[in-house]
Parts: C-alpha cells; sequence; structure tokens
C-alpha cells in the first residue's frame, strides 16, 4: 500500500527524481498563479464587476479581516505569506475530488517545507518589526527562566504543524482506500467529502497557527521597543 | 517463536493499542472542549465568532494528539523499520 504520493516515482536520472508530489505541486502552483494573474489582468472598480473577480475579493477581505481579528492589525503586510499558505493548502486538499489526484499535503515532504516556511517567517516578521534586540528579548519573556522552553517550543511547534497537516490528509486518504477494500460503494463517498471538510479545517487550521506564531513574534519584540 | 513472528506480534498488538488509547482520551477531551463552548455560546451568543475560532484551534491541537497516534501506528504496521531490519538480514 502506498501511503504517501512520494513513493510513486514518475521520472529519475542520477539522483534527480521527480515524484508525483513534486509533478503534482507545480501543477497548483501553475493553476493558482496563472488562474489569479488572468483574474487581475483586468480589474474593474464598477458597479458590475466580474463573477472571477468577485470571488477573489471576497477571498482575500475574507482573509484580510481574519487575520484582523487575531491581532495582526496592519493585515496587508502579511496577507503575500499567510494568504498564500492558506489557498495553497486549501487547493490541495480540495482536489481531492478529481480522479487519480493525490493531494501532496499528504507527503510529509510538503507539509515539512510548509512548517520550515512559517519557522523561518516568525523571527523574520519579528525582526521586521522590533530590530534583533527587540525580537532575541522576546526570548526572555515573562522570564530568564522561560528561555530554554522558549526556543524548544520554535522547534516543537513546527514538528507539530508538519505532522498535523501530514497525519489528517493522509489518514483521509488511507481511510478511503481501506474502505474501497472492504465497502466499496457508499462509504468511501461519505468519507472523502469527511476528508473535504478535514481539508479545509486544516489549511484554515495551519494559517490560523501561523498568524498566531507571527502575531506572538510581532506584539512581543515591538512592545519592548516602545 | 522466532525474531520474526515475535516483532510481528509486538508490532500489531502496539499498533493496535496505540490507535485505540490515543484515540479514546483525545474523544473524551474534544467533548469536554465542545460542551464547554457551546456552554459559552448559550451564555454570550455575541461571542460566538470568537469562541468558535478558538475552538477550532483547540480541537485541532486536541486532535492532532490523535492523529501523532495514527501516525505511529501506521509506522508500525505498514513501515516497520525493526521489520525491514530482520527481512533484510
Amino acid at each position: 500500500m502506498k501511503i504517501t504520493p512520494d513513493e510513486t516515482i514518475i521520472w529519475h536520472h542520477g539522483f534527480i527524481i521527480i515524484n508525483l508530489t513534486i509533478v503534482i505541486t507545480w501543477v497548483l502552483m501553475l493553476v493558482l498563479v496563472i488562474g489569479s494573474a488572468l483574474i487581475t489582468r483586468q480589474l474593474k472598480t464598477d458597479i458590475f464587476i466580474s463573477r472571477w473577480q468577485c470571488i477573489l475579493e471576497m477571498i482575500i477581505t475574507g482573509i484580510n479581516s481574519q487575520i484582523k481579528e487575531i491581532g495582526l492589525s496592519d493585515s496587508e503586510k502579511y496577507i503575500g505569506y499567510l494568504g498564500t499558505l492558506f489557498l495553497f493548502i486549501a487547493m490541495s486538499n480540495i482536489c481531492i475530488i478529481l480522479p487519480y489526484y493525490e493531494p501532496p499535503t499528504g507527503s510529509l515532504s510538503t507539509t515539512a517545507a510548509l512548517a520550515v516556511s512559517v519557522f523561518f517567517a516568525v523571527p523574520a516578521f519579528g525582526i521586521m518589526n522590533g530590530g534583533i534586540v527587540g525580537y532575541l528579548k522576546s526570548y526572555t519573556k515573562p522570564s530568564i527562566i522561560m528561555l530554554p522552553f522558549n526556543i524548544i517550543g520554535e522547534f516543537t511547534r513546527t514538528l507539530a504543524l508538519a505532522v498535523r497537516l501530514f497525519g489528517n490528509i493522509m489518514s483521509g486518504g488511507m481511510i478511503v482506500a481501506i474502505l474501497l477494500s472492504i465497502s466499496p460503494f457508499v462509504f468511501p463517498v461519505i468519507m472523502n467529502s469527511l476528508g473535504l471538510l478535514t481539508g479545509i479545517v486544516q489549511a484554515y487550521i495551519f494559517s490560523v497557527l501561523a498568524t498566531v506564531f507571527i502575531a506572538a513574534a510581532v506584539h512581543e519584540s515591538s512592545s519592548e521597543t516602545l | 517463536m522466532d525474531n520474526v513472528t515475535i516483532i510481528a506480534v509486538a508490532s500489531i498488538v502496539t499498533a493496535g493499542l496505540t490507535t485505540a488509547i490515543g484515540c479514546m482520551v483525545p474523544a473524551l477531551s474534544e467533548g469536554k472542549a465542545v460542551s464547554k463552548a457551546l456552554g459559552s455560546i448559550a451564555q454570550q451568543p455575541d461571542a460566538a465568532p470568537t469562541i468558535t475560532r478558538t475552538l477550532f484551534v483547540g480541537l485541532a491541537m486536541i486532535e492532532s494528539i490523535a492523529i501523532y497516534c495514527f501516525v505511529v501506528s501506521m509506522i508500525l504496521i505498514f513501515a516497520n523499520p525493526f521489520w525491514t531490519h530482520i527481512i533484510a538480514k
């Protein structure tokens, strides 16, 4: 049984291996980039706008208001990163309704890469807001005793982010595969629709957690400089 | 029993126990969290969006414990390192 799409190798030459995860990730990235480029090519401020522009505006304002509610008041600075995370994960989880599709988030390498990007984005945004000293001082809050725990927390939450997304999506696919061999007619459909719900919730959770981490770093490092 | 049988028995039993216990306890705590949140929403319907968002994040945190157990049992069954080590010998 294939657990992750990493094991489906499409092309390899020497140590370069192109597996299904890489291919699907690039296809999704191209769809997202080309789609939004086509939509934003002719933006209008009329009363009558195209329906694609309408849905794009709804997505953007929705993400913006969510980021603001969590506590990052200047959300336009962060939406480039957080919105991309959400859109990519949501897109890759929704597409499981397509036949012969394997979600790239069901492979630990993809989720680990996303989690590592969060790991580096948190200090980047923190330093951008409060300077290096302000950011480093945020590790010694509330007192210097918490320094090792804060540092350990940085790593464990990165691991938790990666394994949470991977486990949820992989288990969804695996349950469908197991049910297909037991009762192949109705139940896989129900579990697949449950997988759609889980996919959206996990995409939301991943981006909300990234926002919470960034908000904590930004607030703690900028309150020092005030 | 030879080594292969011992490893197989231990892996299968441990995988079952891991998923069983690791689903039981998070299920209890998720029920607790949801019941608390429903009570809070009933008391203060104005705060429903905030409570729901926090509830979802908390539920995901709790659920990830169950997911860790599931991943461990999946590794034990489908990608057992000890099994492959013994077989390769």
